[in-house]
């Protein structure tokens, strides 16, 4: 984790993503979007690390991403994801749902489709209605899901002018961020500490499943899916806490890992190396941790700063039914043999980092100071 | 009495209603200033009466540059990275660390002057492209003079190094000499070039001596002639003793070498060994530090510091700290020679060059468009521990006071309210007071921003504004229609008076629809039911649905009727409680015992009893009233019935 490459972009930086590759490509990552926040003029920008010909043979700029193309968004990008490899749906503050799309050739961004009004509140007495925050959006193409503070889960297909499917009144409190299950079914976050499953099957705005963290009702900011095992989940809270879950079993997490100081913003599974988790958060760090277990004398450890990290552990069940194979280093119950080693990627701490995402070997951040980070070298 | 420090800028205000003889300003959000104006950007000119239209004035425009926005976050970082260098460090290696803090000032002043100088080139006929190279003449002109507070201020060179430090200072910043000499190494001929001269000289007035050597032995293998006076003064420039860092020797053996190497050259410019090249010869000057000869090179020089500098180097090369405002004083008086005025950068100079940190502070804060340069520069000299002294007559001192100052122009700002915190945060006597009035007037579009300003004030225990800003989104959520989101932000600021208020919209909406909206929230409160009254006698209403609806009827019939004997269920309410009794009362099994039935009994007679008599009845009230009465006639008989099977089974219970 040496070459880590920081740029100074003048907007804050709500989301970083990279374009997905091209199945079964070998190249790695070099595209990735941007959206801001909080900004006079918001914007959906696209960035390149690829190598450009025009640069000088200063060693300084190898790494450094260049502007591809922006386009002006209305409102905060609460939330940004690639449909496909042209396409890219932003989640606003305005509570509109946009999708953009990259002409390569000319270099630019377009509006190819977007959803205004996908997300509002019904005043008492008032039939005008006003617009909600759209907080979070993911694809699964054609299928775009969408979540937000009214409570509000839509159902989208990019084919479709109108929503496929709304659930009114799905959440009583704000949601925060969505994923997809296994198809039809998504899991919400809200701001209450639940997880929701919801399947599109059922008619109803009930949904199949509730699980939640005891007591504190803390909220939790983000979600995301193991790629290989689809019943284990990853959030991240306001106290900074990751919670794993198995939403098969339990209503409970299986292991809460005291981490960040402040919210989570993020939290990613490594898409092709899952047994890689990364995470950042309000109080300015991005963590790495590693629960690989080919090191043969690893424990819990954390790198930089000295901090111990707790392992608190539900020790729910023991899995004595599940196959040994199949158990996931992340649902290992037993603190002694849990070994996972933790990196704090940030030289230094800065303020608040919004976004991450992985994909290969790069990773790539965004923060409230304005900056964008990039790596590619995570495992070296 | 203060006085003024330079005359106030004057600012036109379009539009404005003369006739009027009053001019209405007021302090709006933030730092700006808002006056009244009928002037009409769009042009058409409607009379209208009084004012339609506010003309907004802001201080510290510089804030809303794009470009200087990078300068402001990255300094931001080093700002935090040097507050937390503190104590431990002592002597040598805290000195080091403050000039690395410096230099890192200076190189995010360089970058960002290099992007805006970009910028300059890339439109340089707009009126943009004009604003941008001014910008860049700002900056570099505060890369200049921090640079020499670095210099005198932080590195403290002593006598010796701080000539080369100098150097180093005006070769950094007079640099056009690099591109000069790239032309003319470039050209087929370099010692034929017309600007070949001119090179030489000035790598001469900046001591580079070597490379003035090797552009003279050039000159040399081109013109036979003059070869032996190249080499004649190309020795001596090899010869000119100079201080090197690694060096031990003393400043008095330096002075004796120095002495007597100057004595040679003026030997041999008194043999007049350069005689027949009047070029050379006043190489040969200039080497000597004669002041004509240096002034002959006011072109080449452009300015009066540059010309100290050489100055020093030819004639004082190891002048002491203190001895330095002599000589800039008498080079800026030589150089001008009374054709023009000093301006505020000559002044500033020598203010520096005095050692008067505060004229220096003083004469930047009047020059300079905005508070970046002197609430950093000063922040970083108070860390030299060169300011303690000094306290204003407002504000606490001069540190906070520039600091607070920058801040308030970042808490302006749409978006860099963020930095502005942690400037605060380091600002000791005013900075809380100052954050806690900031923080409360960022308007909270979404909830994500509302997080994180809420972590601003929960990280800092401010929890007056924690409330401010939960009531202000529980507020707007009531507002919405979203009372679960309400709830929840009244739990998170225990607000008990809000909660009581979500709560009785949560009981009306229900006794309106006979549901339970919000389920998910409200049979997760846990402890925080206890938050009021009216919050717990929900969750405990609910409590009781759900026992109902798991038939788990004697439990239900006793959590009934505890919330009336308990008082938390509030008297209006009484009524749809004791008809929520209405079919326990009827079920075959008998739910209330005799002793609960008499409870019943009491509190439907203190309900009925209570009633205030209405004067005079409408016809409205009169049909209200006579469901109410049947209602009670109904609860009056299952009670009444629910009483003597209770008696019957409890007696025979004793009996058997």
């Amino acid at each position: 984790m040496e070459e880590i490459y920081a740029k100074f972009v003048s907007q804050k930086i709500s989301k970083t993503r990279w374009r997905p590759l091209p199945p079964g490509s070998l190249q790695t990552a070099e595209t990735f979007a941007t959206g801001s926040w909080d900004n006079e003029e918001n914007y959906v920008s696209l960035w390149s690390i690829g190598d450009f010909g025009n640069l000088d043979s200063d060693g300084g700029f190898e790494g450094d991403h260049q502007l591809l193309c922006g386009i002006k968004h209305h409102g905060d990008v609460m939330d940004l994801q690639f449909f496909d490899q042209e396409r890219i749906v932003a989640a606003s503050s305005t509570g509109c749902v946009t999708i953009f799309l990259h002409h390569p050739n000319n270099r630019t961004l377009s509006v190819s489709q977007q959803w205004t009004a996908a997300h509002y509140h019904t005043g008492p007495g008032s039939p005008s209605c006003s617009n909600a925050p759209c907080t979070g959006v993911v694809c699964n193409s054609p299928e775009i899901v969408t979540v937000g503070e009214d409570g509000r889960i839509n159902l989208f297909r990019a084919d479709h002018k109108e929503a496929v499917r709304t659930i009114d009144n799905a959440d009583s409190s704000t949601l925060h961020a969505v994923t997809f299950l296994r198809t039809p079914e998504i899991l919400t976050v809200n701001s209450i500490g639940q997880l929701k499953i919801w399947d599109f099957r059922q008619q109803g705005n009930e949904p199949t499943q509730i699980l939640s963290l005891t007591g504190d009702r803390v909220p939790l900011h983000c979600v995301d899916r193991h790629p290989n095992q689809q019943h284990v989940v990853a959030t991240g809270g306001q106290d900074g806490m990751l919670s794993i879950w198995d939403v098969r079993q339990g209503t409970m997490p299986v292991s809460l890992l005291k981490a960040h100081e402040a919210e989570m913003w993020e939290v990613h599974f490594h898409p092709s190396n899952p047994d890689h988790l990364f995470t950042c958060s309000e109080d300015g760090s991005l963590w790495h941790w590693d629960a690989s277990t080919d090191g043969p004398e690893k424990s819990l450890l954390f790198h930089q700063g000295g901090r111990n990290s707790t392992f608190l552990s539900h020790s729910i069940s023991n899995q004595a039914n599940v196959h040994q194979s199949l158990i996931s280093s992340w649902l290992s119950t037993d603190p002694a043999k849990d070994r996972i080693e933790i990196t704090s990627l940030l030289p230094n701490r800065t303020l608040s980092v919004n976004s991450l995402d992985v994909l290969g070997p790069c990773l790539v951040c965004g923060t409230d100071a304005e900056a964008i980070y990039v790596t590619r070298q995570l495992f070296s | 009495m203060e006085e003024f420090d330079g005359e106030p800028t004057v600012t036109w205000i379009p539009g404005l209603n003369s006739q009027k003889k009053q001019m209405c300003f007021d302090w709006g959000p933030g730092e700006m200033l808002v006056c009244e104006t009928s002037f009409n950007k769009k042009g058409k000119s409607e009379m209208v009466a009084g004012c339609p239209f506010i003309h907004i004035i802001r201080k510290d425009i510089d804030v809303y540059s794009k470009i200087l926005r990078k300068l402001f976050n990255e300094s931001h970082g080093i700002f935090v990275g040097l507050q937390r260098i503190e104590e431990e460090l002592t002597g040598k290696s805290r000195k080091a660390q403050l000039v690395r803090v410096s230099k890192n000032y200076r190189s995010v002043i360089r970058a960002c002057m290099e992007e805006m100088h970009q910028f300059a080139v890339a439109d340089k006929d707009s009126a943009s492209g004009r604003q941008f190279s001014s910008q860049v003449s700002i900056l570099s002109a505060m890369e200049l003079i921090w640079n020499l507070c670095e210099i005198l201020f932080i590195e403290v060179a002593p006598a010796g190094p701080l000539l080369l430090y100098l150097l180093d200072w005006v070769r950094l910043h007079v640099c056009e000499v690099d591109t000069l000499s790239a032309d003319v190494l470039g050209s087929e001929n370099p010692s034929k070039h017309e600007s070949f001269w001119n090179l030489v000289t000035t790598l001469v007035l900046q001591g580079r001596l070597d490379e003035a050597r090797q552009m003279l032995s050039k000159e040399a293998d081109t013109n036979p002639t003059s070869a032996g006076m190249c080499r004649v003064l190309g020795d001596l420039m090899r010869t000119m003793p100079v201080l090197s860092p690694g060096n031990t020797q003393t400043l008095t053996e330096l002075e004796l070498r120095w002495q007597h190497w100057h004595e040679e050259c003026e030997r041999h410019l008194q043999d007049g060994t350069f005689a027949s090249d009047p070029r050379l010869e006043s190489l040969c000057k200039v080497l000597l530090g004669d002041d004509a000869a240096l002034l002959e090179q006011k072109e080449l020089l452009s300015n009066w510091y540059h010309f100290l500098v050489a100055r020093l180097l030819y004639s004082q090369p190891t002048v002491k700290p203190m001895d330095l405002h002599l000589y800039a004083q008498s080079s800026l008086d030589l150089f001008l020679g009374g054709e023009s005025s000093p301006e505020p950068l000559d002044n500033i100079l020598m203010a520096a060059f005095e050692f008067d940190i505060h004229q220096v502070i003083k004469e930047c804060s009047i020059a300079l468009s905005n508070w970046w340069f002197v609430a950093h520069l000063t922040d970083l000299l108070d860390h030299c521990k060169l300011l303690q002294s000094h306290n204003l007559y407002f504000g606490s001192n001069m540190r906070e006071f520039l600091l607070l100052e920058y801040a308030s122009g970042l808490f302006a700002h749409h978006s860099l309210w963020q930095l502005g915190v942690d400037y605060c945060d380091h600002c000791p006597e005013l900075g809380r007071v100052s954050l806690e009035l900031h923080i409360e007037r960022i308007p909270l579009t979404t909830e994500q921003k509302a997080l994180k300003v809420l972590r601003v004030c929960e990280q800092r225990q401010m929890t007056e504004q924690v409330r401010s800003i939960c009531k202000i989104l529980a507020m707007k959520a009531v507002r919405n229609n979203r009372l679960g989101s309400a709830l929840s932000w009244s739990i998170r600021a225990k607000d008990a008076a809000f909660a009581t208020l979500v709560s009785d919209r949560f009981l009306r909406d229900y006794c309106e629809r006979g549901c339970f909206s919000d389920l998910d929230l409200i049979d997760n409160l846990g402890p925080a039911m206890m938050l009021s009254d009216r919050l717990t006698f929900l969750g405990k209403y609910r409590e009781f649905h759900r026992l109902y609806g798991e038939k788990r009827f004697v439990d239900a019939a006793s959590l009934l009727l505890s919330l009336m004997t308990s008082q938390i269920a509030p008297r209006s309410f009484w009524m749809t409680l004791l008809t929520d009794a209405l079919p326990l009362l009827e079920q075959k099994q008998v739910i209330f015992s005799a002793e609960q039935t008499y409870e019943l009994l009491r509190c439907l007679e203190d309900l009925t009893s209570g009633r205030p008599l209405c004067a005079e009845p409408d016809a409205q009230q009169l049909q209200e009233d006579d469901i109410e009465t049947t209602k009670v006639e109904m609860l009056r008989l299952a009670l009444a019935r629910n009483l003597a099977r209770s008696i019957i089974k409890e007696g025979s219970l004793e009996g058997s």
